[in-house]
C-alpha cells in the first residue's frame, strides 16, 4: 500500500487507540477503539492510508486475543469520523491507486464485521461517509441523540459510498431508507440527518442521550453480549419486488435531479440494486470498481474542487482587506420598503440583531414593509424556529420611518430602490446629509455602476456594492463590489456584515452586472437568440440539459421575471453591444405582461410561442445551441478574467455554484468548459491547470 | 406552613473513586461530569421519581473553582438534563460537604419546603489540590486563633497521636491493614459494586475507558509494608500515606425525601433520619470532631452509643477513628465499625465522602434487619465533626 500512502503525504492521521474496558455486569472485556486524530472537534477524524493502516494493526492485535467478549469503536469528543481524507483523494493519479484506496478501506473495515466476537460502534458524534461505513461494518450500533450529522454525502461530491456503504446499509435498513441516505439527501443540498432520525431509520440499534452516551452504550452492549437484550433484523433481501421498486423510484428521482449529467448517483443506484443478491466479496469489489471509475473521472474532480471552494475559498474571500479594519455595525438603515427591502430588513435584524429602520416616502408602503417583517417573524415563531422572546426582540428591532432622519446613528445603510442611477444617486445624497461620515452606504444594485453612484457624494469612499440573490434568505452568495474609490475600511465592514449574515461573499470589480448576472445573461442571450432565429422553444430550452443545471434557461427567465431579465440584458448590451443582444421578442413578451414562456401547467403558453414564432425560420439545432451557449460562456469568462472582474477563475466558479446553483460536477463552469475542450477551442487555453479540477495528467 | 415530617434516605450512588494525579482514572475527566453521571444514575435507578418532582439539588465541593465552581448543584442539574424548573446550589463544609448537603435538604424537607431532593458532593483533588486558591487571614496566626499546624491535615493527625499517646503507630497501621482487608472482602462479596455507577474516562493519548471499580484500594497491604512508609508530616512521626486516606477524585449523590412523598411515589425508603449534629473543636486536633458531634446527635435522638448497631466513620486518618473508638470504649476491631472498610482503602475525595458513608450504611441496613440504628460520622478541617444518626427501615422489630 506504499503507493497511496505516499500520495497522501500530509495526511492528518486518525489514530486507533485501544483500551480494555470491563463491560458492566460481568459481561467480559471489550477492546474499545477510540478514533482520534489528536485535534479538537474543529478538525474531524478522517481516513487516509496511514489511518486505515493503524486501524488494521489495532484489529490484528485484537483478533489475536482470546480473552475478549466484544470489540467497540467510538470517536473523539463530538466527532465519530467524517469519511475519507478528500484532500488526499484529489491527489490520486492512476486507476491502480484509486483501486488500492478502495480495496484498503474494504479490507480494514470489513474485519470489524468478521471477528470471532461481536463488534459495536458507539456513534458519539458526526458520522459521515467512510466514518458511517466504519459503524455499518460493526455487528451493532448505538447512536447519541446529540449527533448533529449522519450522512453518506458521496453522491453530492460525485462519488459513491465506496467502503461498504452501498452494500451494508440497504440490507440493514432496507433499500428505500438506504437510498434516502445514499442518494436523496446528497442530491438535496447535501441534507444531513440527526441522531434521532438515524435511529428511527434503523441505522442504529439503540439511542442514548449525550450526557452519558458512552457509559449507557457500554451497558447496553454488555446486555447484548450476555444475551439479555436481543437485536432483531428485518430480512429486507427476501422481498425482491420491494427492493426493485425502491431502486426504480430512486432512479426516477435521479433522472429528475441530474438528468444524466453526473455519473455518481447512477453508479450508486446500480450498487444498491446489486446489494440484494451479491455476497460481500462481489459487492465490495463492485464498489471498488465504481470508486475507481469515478475517482478517475473529471466529474468527481470537479466536485472535490467545488467542495473545496465552498468550504475554504468562500470563507476567506480573495482580495478581502484585513478583517481588523471592519467597523462595528450597531444600527442598519434600509432605503425602500418594497419586498426586497423588507426581506433585507428581516435578514439584517435576524443575523445582526441590531435595530433596522426602513424608510419610504409612502406611509402605506412603509406599513406594508414593516408588516411583512412582522408576519415573517410570526411564521418563524409558528414553526418553532424562534422563541416568543426572540420574536418580540426581532419585531422590536424593525421599524419604519417616513424621513431619513432615523438613519442619523446608523452605521450601515443599504438601498433597495428602483434600478435607476439618478434615483439611487439622489437617495445616497439624502442619506449622506443625515448619517455620520463613516456610515457605509451599500447598494443592492444588480447592474448599475457603483462608482457612478458614489461620484457626487462628499464621501464616495464609503460606497460599496452589496448584491444579494433572490430569495435573499436562501441563496448564500453576496457579490461585494468595490467601486473605484471604495476604501478598505468600507470593504472590510461589508465583508464582516456578509459573514454575520451567514453569506459567502466574493469580491467583484465594479463592472456591468458583476459576475452571476453577466454570465447568466450571456448564456440566456444565446438560447433566446436561437429561438429568435427559429429554434423551437423546447429544443433550445433543453439543449443544455447535459450540464445538469438546477433549471432550464426559460425556467430561470420565469423565476427572474422577463422585465428584470430584459433590463439587465439592456444594461449589458449598452456595455458590450457586440456580445450582448437584446431580443425584440423578449421585449414584446414583457410588453405583453407575460410571466414567461411557460403556463402554469408547465406547457408552453401559446401566446408566448406566438411572440417568438418566426415564419419559415430554421434556427440552430439543439447541439448547435449548446455549442454556441458554451462558447459564449468561455469567451465571456476569459474576458472577465482579463478585465480582472474577480481575482481568479475560482471566484467565477464560486459565484456560479453559490449564486446560480450550478452543480458541483460542473465545478461551477470553468472546469466543465476545460474538460469539454471548449475553453481551448475558444480561448486557445484552459482556465485551470490539469489536476486542479480534473484528473491529474 | 412549617411542618415536621420524617425524612428518609432513598438511594445513594457514587462514581468509582480514582487516585489523583496524572496517571489517575480521572486525570482528564471533569469534576462536573462526575456529578452529572451520579445524578443521571439516581434518576435512572428510581424511575418512580418524576424529574420535575426533584425540588433541590445540593452539591458540595470544597474547592469551588473551575469545573467545581459555577454553583455546581445548579449547573450539574442542567447538564444532567433535569428540568430547568429544578433549582440547585453549591455547599461547602470541606470533608463533610456531602453530609451537610444531606442535612441541609433534610432540614428543608422537615420544614415542608421540599418533598424530594438530591444531595451529594464531588472533589477532584487532582484538578483542585487541597488548599487551591485559599487566602488564610493573617489574624489566625498573629492572634494565635489557631495553631500553625491547623491547616495541614496530616499535622493535625500527628497532634492527635500526641493527645492520645496510647494510640501508637502500630495500632494505626493495624487498623489500616484491616480496612484494606475489609474493602477487599466487600468487593469479593459484591457489596460495593451495587452502588457504583460505571463512569467514562477519557485520556487524549489513550482514548476512552470506563471506570468500574475504585482505584485507590491496595489489597494485600501488610504491617511490614506500612512500617516502611515515610512519615511526611513529622520526622519519626506516626502518620503515613498508608494509615491515612489518599488524594482522590470522585463524586457521590443520594435521593432524600419526605417519608410520605417517598411512599406516594413508590420509592423505597431505606433509612429514616433520626438526628444530626455538627460540632467544633480546636482546629489543630480536628480529628476529634466526631466525638462531640456524635454525643450531641445521640442526645438529640435520646439514644446512647450502645443503641448503634452500625458505625460508618470516615477514615481520614486511622488515628482519628481510633480516638473516636477509644472515647466511646469501642474496640479497634469492633465488627460494627466500617464493616465494608473505609476511606483508608476506598479513598476520600473530600466533599463527596459523607454520602458514601450513608450509601454503605443503607446497604448494610438491608443485610442486617437485626440492627435498628446506625450512624455516619466524620471529622472536618478547621476543627469540626459531623454526625447523622439513621434508623434502619428494614429493621425486623418494626414488622
Amino acid at each position: 500500500m506504499s503507493g497511496i500512502t505516499e500520495i497522501f503525504d500530509d495526511e492528518v492521521v486518525t489514530h486507533a487507540l485501544v483500551r480494555d474496558v470491563a463491560l458492566p455486569g460481568g459481561a467480559g472485556t471489550m477492546a474499545l477503539i477510540t478514533l482520534d486524530n489528536g485535534f479538537d472537534h474543529t478538525k474531524p477524524n478522517t481516513f487516509g492510508p496511514r489511518g486505515l493502516t493503524e486501524l488494521d494493526a489495532a484489529l490484528t492485535a485484537i483478533a489475536a486475543r482470546d480473552d475478549l467478549a466484544a470489540v467497540g469503536v467510538t470517536g473523539k469528543p463530538f466527532i465519530f469520523a467524517v469519511g475519507a481524507d478528500l484532500k488526499g483523494a484529489a491527489l490520486v493519479r492512476t486507476r491502480a491507486q484509486a483501486e488500492e484506496l478502495g480495496r484498503l478501506g474494504h479490507e480494514v473495515f470489513r474485519r470489524l464485521g468478521e471477528l470471532d466476537v461481536p463488534s459495536f460502534a458507539f456513534v458519539n458524534g458526526a458520522a459521515m461517509g467512510g466514518g458511517l461505513e466504519v459503524a455499518l461494518h460493526c455487528t451493532y450500533r448505538t447512536i447519541s441523540s446529540g449527533v448533529p450529522a449522519v450522512a453518506l454525502p458521496e453522491c453530492f461530491l460525485g462519488l459513491v459510498p465506496g467502503w461498504g456503504g452501498t452494500q451494508l446499509l440497504p440490507r440493514l435498513i432496507g433499500p428505500a431508507n438506504a437510498l434516502k441516505l445514499i442518494i436523496e439527501n446528497p442530491l438535496s443540498q447535501n441534507r444531513m440527518i440527526k441522531g434521532r432520525e438515524a435511529f428511527r431509520l434503523g441505522v442504529a440499534d439503540a439511542i442514548f442521550e449525550p450526557a452519558d452516551f458512552l457509559e449507557e452504550s457500554l451497558r447496553w452492549a454488555a446486555r447484548v453480549v450476555t444475551g439479555e437484550t436481543a437485536v432483531s433484523r428485518h430480512p429486507f433481501i427476501a422481498d425482491a419486488g420491494a427492493w426493485q421498486a425502491a431502486v426504480d423510484g430512486a432512479r426516477a428521482l435521479v433522472d429528475l435531479k441530474v438528468r444524466g449529467a453526473s455519473p455518481a448517483p447512477y453508479r450508486a443506484l446500480d450498487l444498491v440494486e446489486l446489494a440484494r443478491t451479491a455476497g460481500r466479496d462481489e459487492g465490495f469489489a463492485a464498489e471498488t470498481a465504481a470508486l475507481a471509475d469515478l475517482l478517475m473521472g473529471d466529474e468527481l474532480r470537479a466536485g472535490l474542487y467545488s467542495f473545496d471552494l465552498v468550504q475554504r475559498r468562500a470563507k476567506r474571500p480573495a482580495g478581502a482587506p484585513d478583517r481588523a479594519l471592519a467597523r462595528k455595525v450597531t444600527k442598519v438603515g434600509v432605503v425602500g420598503a418594497g419586498l426586497m427591502a423588507s426581506q433585507l430588513a428581516l435578514l439584517f435584524a435576524r443575523r445582526l440583531e441590531v435595530p433596522v429602520v426602513l424608510t419610504d416616502l409612502d406611509q402605506e408602503r412603509l406599513d406594508k414593509g414593516v408588516g411583512y417583517v412582522r408576519a415573517e417573524v410570526d411564521k418563524l415563531l409558528g414553526k418553532g424556529r424562534i422563541t416568543a422572546d426572540q420574536a418580540n426582540r426581532l419585531k422590536g428591532l424593525v421599524s419604519g420611518s417616513l424621513t431619513k432622519d432615523a438613519f442619523a446613528d446608523a452605521d450601515f445603510v443599504i438601498e433597495a430602490v428602483f434600478e435607476d442611477l439618478e434615483i439611487k444617486k439622489r437617495v445616497f445624497a439624502e442619506v449622506e446629509a443625515v448619517v455620520g461620515p463613516e456610515c457605509v452606504l451599500a447598494t443592492n444594485t444588480s447592474s448599475l455602476p457603483v462608482t457612478a453612484m458614489a461620484a457626487d457624494l462628499w464621501h464616495p469612499e464609503r460606497v460599496v456594492g452589496f448584491h444579494f440573490f433572490n430569495p435573499v434568505a436562501v441563496l448564500p452568495l453576496l457579490e461585494i463590489v468595490r467601486g473605484e474609490r471604495t476604501d478598505d475600511a468600507t470593504l472590510a465592514t461589508a465583508f464582516a456584515v456578509a459573514r454575520t449574515l451567514k453569506k459567502s461573499s466574493v469580491l467583484v470589480k465594479d463592472s456591468p452586472a458583476f459576475v452571476v448576472n453577466r454570465l447568466l445573461t450571456r448564456f440566456m442571450g444565446e438560447v433566446i437568440g436561437a429561438v429568435d432565429e427559429g429554434t423551437p422553444i423546447e429544443t433550445a430550452d433543453h439543449a443544455l440539459d447535459g450540464l445538469g443545471l438546477p433549471m432550464t434557461p426559460f425556467a430561470l427567465l420565469q423565476l427572474v421575471g422577463p422585465a428584470v431579465a430584459l433590463h439587465v440584458a439592456e444594461t449589458l448590451h449598452r456595455a458590450f453591444p457586440d456580445r450582448y443582444r437584446v431580443s425584440a421578442n423578449l421585449a414584446e413578451l414583457v410588453k405583453a405582461g407575460k410571466p414567461g414562456v411557460y403556463a402554469a401547467d408547465l406547457s408552453i403558453d401559446p401566446e408566448a410561442r406566438k411572440i417568438f414564432e418566426r415564419e419559415g425560420g430554421t434556427g440552430p439545432s439543439g447541439e448547435e445551441v449548446r455549442d454556441r451557449a458554451l462558447r459564449a460562456l468561455a469567451e465571456e469568462v476569459r474576458i472577465m478574467l482579463d478585465e480582472k472582474v474577480v481575482a481568479a477563475a475560482e471566484d467565477i466558479d464560486l459565484c456560479m455554484i453559490l449564486g446560480a446553483g450550478w452543480p458541483f460536477h460542473t465545478g461551477g463552469i470553468t472546469p466543465y468548459l476545460d474538460r469539454e475542450g471548449i475553453a481551448k477551442k475558444v480561448n486557445r487555453r484552459r482556465f485551470l491547470q490539469p489536476g486542479v479540477a480534473s484528473v491529474p495528467a | 406552613m412549617p411542618s415536621s415530617r420524617d425524612v428518609v434516605f432513598v438511594d445513594g450512588v457514587r462514581t468509582p473513586f480514582g487516585r489523583s494525579g496524572p496517571k489517575g482514572l480521572y486525570a482528564e475527566t471533569r469534576a462536573d461530569d462526575l456529578v452529572v453521571r451520579v445524578i443521571r444514575e439516581l434518576m435512572r435507578r428510581n424511575p418512580g421519581l418524576p424529574p420535575e418532582r426533584v425540588d433541590e439539588v445540593a452539591i458540595a465541593a470544597t474547592t469551588q473553582i473551575g469545573d467545581q465552581g459555577l454553583t455546581i448543584g445548579r449547573s450539574a442539574a442542567v447538564l444532567a438534563g433535569l428540568p430547568k424548573s429544578v433549582p440547585g446550589y453549591a455547599i461547602d463544609r470541606m470533608c463533610a460537604g456531602a453530609m451537610t448537603a444531606v442535612t441541609s435538604v433534610a432540614g428543608g424537607i422537615a420544614f415542608g419546603a421540599y418533598d424530594v431532593a438530591i444531595a451529594g458532593g464531588v472533589e477532584h483533588m487532582g484538578r483542585h489540590p487541597m488548599g487551591e486558591g485559599v487566602d488564610p487571614n493573617p489574624r489566625f496566626l498573629s492572634e494565635k486563633l489557631v495553631d500553625g499546624s491547623a491547616l495541614i491535615m496530616g499535622m493535625t493527625a500527628e497532634n492527635l497521636h500526641d493527645r492520645y499517646p496510647e494510640i501508637s503507630k502500630e495500632r494505626a497501621d493495624a487498623y489500616a491493614v484491616a480496612s484494606q482487608e475489609k474493602v477487599a472482602k466487600a468487593y469479593a462479596d459484591g457489596r460495593i459494586q451495587l452502588d457504583l455507577v460505571p463512569t467514562a474516562t477519557r485520556k487524549a493519548a489513550e482514548g476512552w475507558g470506563l471506570a468500574t471499580e475504585d482505584e485507590p484500594p491496595r489489597p494485600g497491604t501488610t504491617m511490614a509494608g506500612l512500617a516502611a512508609l515515610k512519615t511526611p508530616f513529622r520526622p519519626h512521626g506516626r502518620v503515613t500515606a498508608g494509615n491515612a486516606a489518599g488524594l482522590n477524585d470522585g463524586a457521590t449523590g443520594c435521593v432524600v425525601a419526605a417519608a410520605d412523598v417517598a411512599a406516594e411515589l413508590g420509592l423505597t425508603a431505606r433509612m429514616r433520619l433520626v438526628s444530626y449534629a455538627f460540632a467544633g473543636v480546636d482546629p489543630e486536633v480536628m480529628g476529634v470532631g466526631p466525638i462531640p458531634s456524635t454525643e450531641r446527635a445521640l442526645r438529640l435522638a435520646g439514644l446512647t452509643i450502645d443503641d448503634l448497631g452500625l458505625i460508618e466513620i470516615n477514615e481520614a486518618f486511622a488515628v482519628q477513628v481510633l480516638a473516636f473508638l477509644s472515647h466511646f470504649g469501642i474496640p479497634d476491631d469492633d465488627p460494627r465499625v466500617n464493616p465494608y472498610g473505609g476511606a483508608i482503602a476506598f479513598g476520600h475525595p473530600l466533599a463527596s465522602s459523607g454520602v458514601r458513608l450513608m450509601t454503605q450504611l443503607a446497604r448494610q441496613f438491608g443485610d442486617r434487619p437485626d440492627v435498628r440504628y446506625g450512624v455516619t460520622t466524620m471529622c472536618v478541617g478547621m476543627g469540626m465533626g459531623g454526625t447523622v444518626i439513621w434508623e434502619n427501615l428494614a429493621w425486623e422489630g418494626a414488622k
